[in-house]
């Protein structure tokens, strides 16, 4: 895990550093996020992630300061008002202005942002969250999970210099959440800008987030990038059900015959469902849970297991009465920029001491299924 | 016996209720008669036993009221006018209207020396002057006709405000929105404060305030009871010591 | 017995002057003061909120009575140097101000308050000013509130009649409105007259009623 302080010395977009009491709680929160890409603010309901979020955007006041891509919003005495910083905030509820249409909504912002309504980004917007049926409609006829993606067009169109939704899911019903997951995805590999992303939900985060920040009763626990933090077992992801690593692999390549893509993990292949030819070339995101990684000393090959990666022990660490946290490393060369990724496996005490598992062995990790988190990345 | 103790109970709410007719009478009065009217019934109620229960309202709406079959047995109306009529209309015993009382006429200001006298009247600065309405009360008609035989009347018209009733008119002046005004002696009786001019009986015809004996009342001996006492002394000195003249 | 109906008109035409002009004059103080009224939490709110609301339940006569007060020689006609500002327009339009502020001020306070704060924020975080948001999000959201008020304050003001009867004296063409024109006729004993402008106003009041409950189905509700 990485501190905030090292996240400013290496050039952020965001630097936030603010304190107070907001309720019956004290905020002391300090993190920083780089100038693209999603950094989520994750933590369990009332633990200041809102509050946090609105004192960025100005709308309550904490002390401190904030400053985004250079410009000071927050410091000390000094505070710009909500309507002078250039920021999109998306609610939990859409929120759309009752009185104006889907297209009058859209542009609110974009006709008081500087240089007024872009054409050409109004035009990108629209297809990109696919507006274009509903624009001459009254708000009221749309679904949940339509008003949302207005209200994520008309705070792009205000061209801010920070997007922020809070918990922008939550009211929503799985179905739309899935489609509308689909959109973020698309969005956040497309926007030249800083994302800040509050939810309480992982599998929005593991689908969406860069980075991660861990907000505990009005702190920040940690931050750093997501992988780090899921697979870091001191923080603790590893203890729920479903914990899982999030790793970025290259498509390769695809098989029509048996509808398989191949992905490159760091010159090991894996192969997965739910890609096809025309994402060869691009990045995906491959979900890993622990509890479907199983090691073994020696390849097993008359298995119907697919994928098998070779990898490290890292750490060993208990995780419940009858199993163990097996944090492993992939077996590749380290690069310049980092080392190779890490996930988890989720083993019995029993196998573990059958096995002998000690830090530092090479063995196989059998993965029964990995699936993709994310829509592709162009 | 306490079993029947509610039935009693009834029984005697029920005695009280319904032959009162044969023990008191209903009037109704005109609001500017209220407080000599209350002396005169409580004057009235001593005196026999019987009770006079009371209805203040404008003449006008009492009258309608009347009209519309409202139970009340005498009329103290405002003016003669009105009493009158109800005779024709069959709404009153027919001989039975007499005067009670007959209004004076005051010229008042709330301030202090403005009225002096007639000449009042001729002062290019007289600001607002109000009178009550004097197609709906006899105390306004009496002002625009003592204005009228001062000769005053043209040059003051652009400066009356009307009040709905005397009552009211009295209020613009005494509120000093109005800066003088024609009120009933029977409303600064008493009152020291201001200055007035009490305008010559002859100025203007009589503002009569007559009684009548309504239809409903004509069997019941109380109604003509409280009228026969209406014209008695005791009543009369009552009136007086209100400010009104005593009638004929 | 004929009907003289230029009176009529005159008192019609009167009335609806005094109506409008009301109305306006609510609808620019009434704004702003429904919007604090909305939004404030302090004791002095809640104080000038129950002030607002008291003609309600002042009977016209007493509020009439404190007028007259007000705007005689002691109180605003005293100070603007003229003895008194009743028996006048302009002394009918404050009156009616006073008598008819709740009926603008609450749906319009309504409307703000069942807005929520939410919009303004969004608006907020839109690039919009609080000005801007107030013209651009406040009032939209809130126009049934304005359109209740406004028909509200005209008809209350049609309606008006004890604070018109206490301070306004009456005068023709200046003071002299229909719901007074009615009391005359009925003192009169002008009956025919009566039930001409009675009836016209209770069709009016039936249109108005009838008006409101249409308000509130059509533009009544304002979704998130």
């Amino acid at each position: 895990m990485t501190d905030a302080r090292q996240d400013e010395e290496t050039g952020s977009a965001l630097a936030v550093a603010l304190s107070g009491k907001r309720g019956d709680f004290a905020v002391d929160a300090a993190f920083s996020a780089p100038a693209r890409g999603v950094t989520a603010l994750f933590g369990p309901s009332g633990s200041g992630k809102t509050s946090i979020l609105r004192a960025i955007a100005g709308l309550t006041r904490l002390e401190g300061s904030v400053s985004v891509g250079g410009e000071i919003w927050q410091d000390g005495p000094r505070f710009v008002p909500p309507h002078r910083r250039a920021l999109g905030y998306v609610f939990q509820e859409a929120s759309l202005f009752a009185h104006l249409s889907v297209d009058g909504n859209l542009v609110y912002g974009a006709r008081r942002s500087p240089g007024g309504v872009d054409g050409e980004l109004r035009r990108q917007v629209i297809e990109l969250l696919a507006l274009q049926p509903f624009l001459s409609r009254s708000v009221a006829d749309l679904s949940g999970g339509e008003r949302q993606r207005v209200a994520v067009g008309r705070s792009i169109l205000s061209r801010p210099r920070l997007l922020m939704m809070d918990e922008p899911l939550a009211a929503l019903d799985i179905r739309a959440k899935d489609e509308i997951l689909a959109f973020f995805e698309t969005l956040s590999g497309a926007l030249d800008l800083p994302i800040l992303y509050v939810s309480h939900d992982i599998s929005e985060i593991e689908r969406l987030a860069d980075r991660i920040v861990l907000i505990e009763a009005g702190r920040v626990r940690a931050s750093g990038p997501l992988n780090e933090a899921l697979t870091d077992i001191g923080l603790g992801f590893v203890r729920h059900p479903h914990a899982a690593a999030v790793l970025p692999a290259t498509v390769v390549g695809f098989d029509g015959e048996d509808g398989l893509a191949e992905l490159d993990l760091w010159g090991q292949p894996v192969f997965v469902d739910g890609s096809g030819p025309d994402e060869i070339g691009l990045t995906r995101r491959l979900r890993i849970e622990a509890s479907d990684v199983s090691l073994a000393r020696e390849p097993i090959t008359r298995s119907t297991i697919l994928n098998t990666l070779r990898v490290e022990i890292l750490a060993i660490e208990p995780a419940g009465r009858a199993n163990l946290a097996v944090l492993l490393r992939l077996v590749a060369e380290s690069r310049l920029d980092a080392p190779p990724p890490t996930f988890m496996a989720k083993v019995t005490r029993r196998s573990a001491a059958r096995l002998a598992l000690a830090p530092g062995d090479t063995l196989f990790a059998q993965i029964k299924s990995v699936s993709l988190a994310t829509a592709p990345t162009r | 016996m306490n079993r029947f103790l509610p039935f009693s109970a009834l029984a005697v709410v029920v005695s009280m209720a319904s032959p009162a007719a044969a023990e008191s009478t209903v009037v109704a009065v005109a609001a500017n008669f209220t407080e000599p009217a209350r002396e005169i019934a409580a004057a009235f109620s001593e005196k026999t036993g019987d009770t006079a229960e009371l209805s203040f309202g404008s003449t006008g709406s009492l009258y309608a009221q009347i009209g519309q079959g409202a139970p009340y047995e005498v009329l103290l109306a405002a003016d003669d006018e009105r009493p009158a009529r109800a005779v024709a209309e069959g709404l009153a015993v027919e001989g039975s209207q007499f005067t009670y009382a007959i209004g004076t006429l005051v010229l008042y200001s709330a301030d202090a020396g403005r009225v002096t006298g007639p000449e009042t009247l001729r002062d290019a600065a007289i600001g607002r002057i109000a009178i009550a309405n004097p197609k709906t009360a006899p105390y306004g008609a009496a002002a625009v006709e003592t204005m009228r035989k001062l000769g005053v009347y043209d040059a003051l018209k652009g400066k009356i405000v009307e009040g709905s009733s005397i009552a009211q008119t009295f209020q613009f002046v005494s509120t000093g929105n109005a800066e003088l005004g024609f009120v009933a002696l029977s409303q600064i009786t008493g009152r020291e404060a201001g200055s007035r001019w009490v305008v010559p009986a002859e100025d203007h015809a009589p503002i009569r305030q007559d009684a009548v004996l309504l239809e409903a009342g004509s069997d019941n001996e109380t109604a003509s009871a409280f009228l026969d006492f209406l014209k008695g002394p005791e009543a009369a000195a009552i009136i007086e010591r209100y400010g009104y003249g005593a009638a004929g | 017995m004929t009907i003289d109906t230029s009176d009529i008109l005159a008192a019609l035409v009167l009335t609806l002057e005094l109506a409008g002009v009301t109305t306006l004059v609510l609808l620019v103080i009434g704004t702003p003061l429904a919007w604090w009224l909305a939004r404030s939490r302090s004791l002095g709110a809640d104080v000038v909120g129950t002030l607002v609301a008291l003609p309600l339940v002042l009977p016209p006569t007493v509020l009439g009575f404190y007028l007259l007060i007000a705007l005689g020689p002691d109180g605003l006609g005293g100070l603007a140097g003229v003895r008194s500002l009743a028996f006048s327009f302009s002394g009918l339009v404050a009156g009616s101000v006073v008598y008819s502020l709740p009926f603008v001020v609450q749906p319009i306070r309504n409307a703000f308050e069942a807005m929520g704060e939410r919009p303004m924020e969004v608006a907020a975080t839109l690039r919009a000013s609080p000005l801007d948001r107030f013209f651009t999000v406040a009032i939209p959201l809130a126009r049934s509130g304005f359109l209740t008020g406004a028909v509200l304050g005209f008809a209350h003001t049609v309606g008006e009649f004890g604070v018109v009867l206490m301070i306004g004296g009456n005068i023709p063409g200046e003071t002299r409105v229909l719901s007074i024109a009615i009391f005359d006729y009925v003192e009169q004993l002008r009956y025919r007259e009566a039930h001409l402008v009675a009836g016209g106003m209770l069709v009016f009041s039936f249109l108005v009623i009838l008006a409101m409950a249409r308000i509130g189905r059509n533009i009544g509700t304002v979704r998130p």
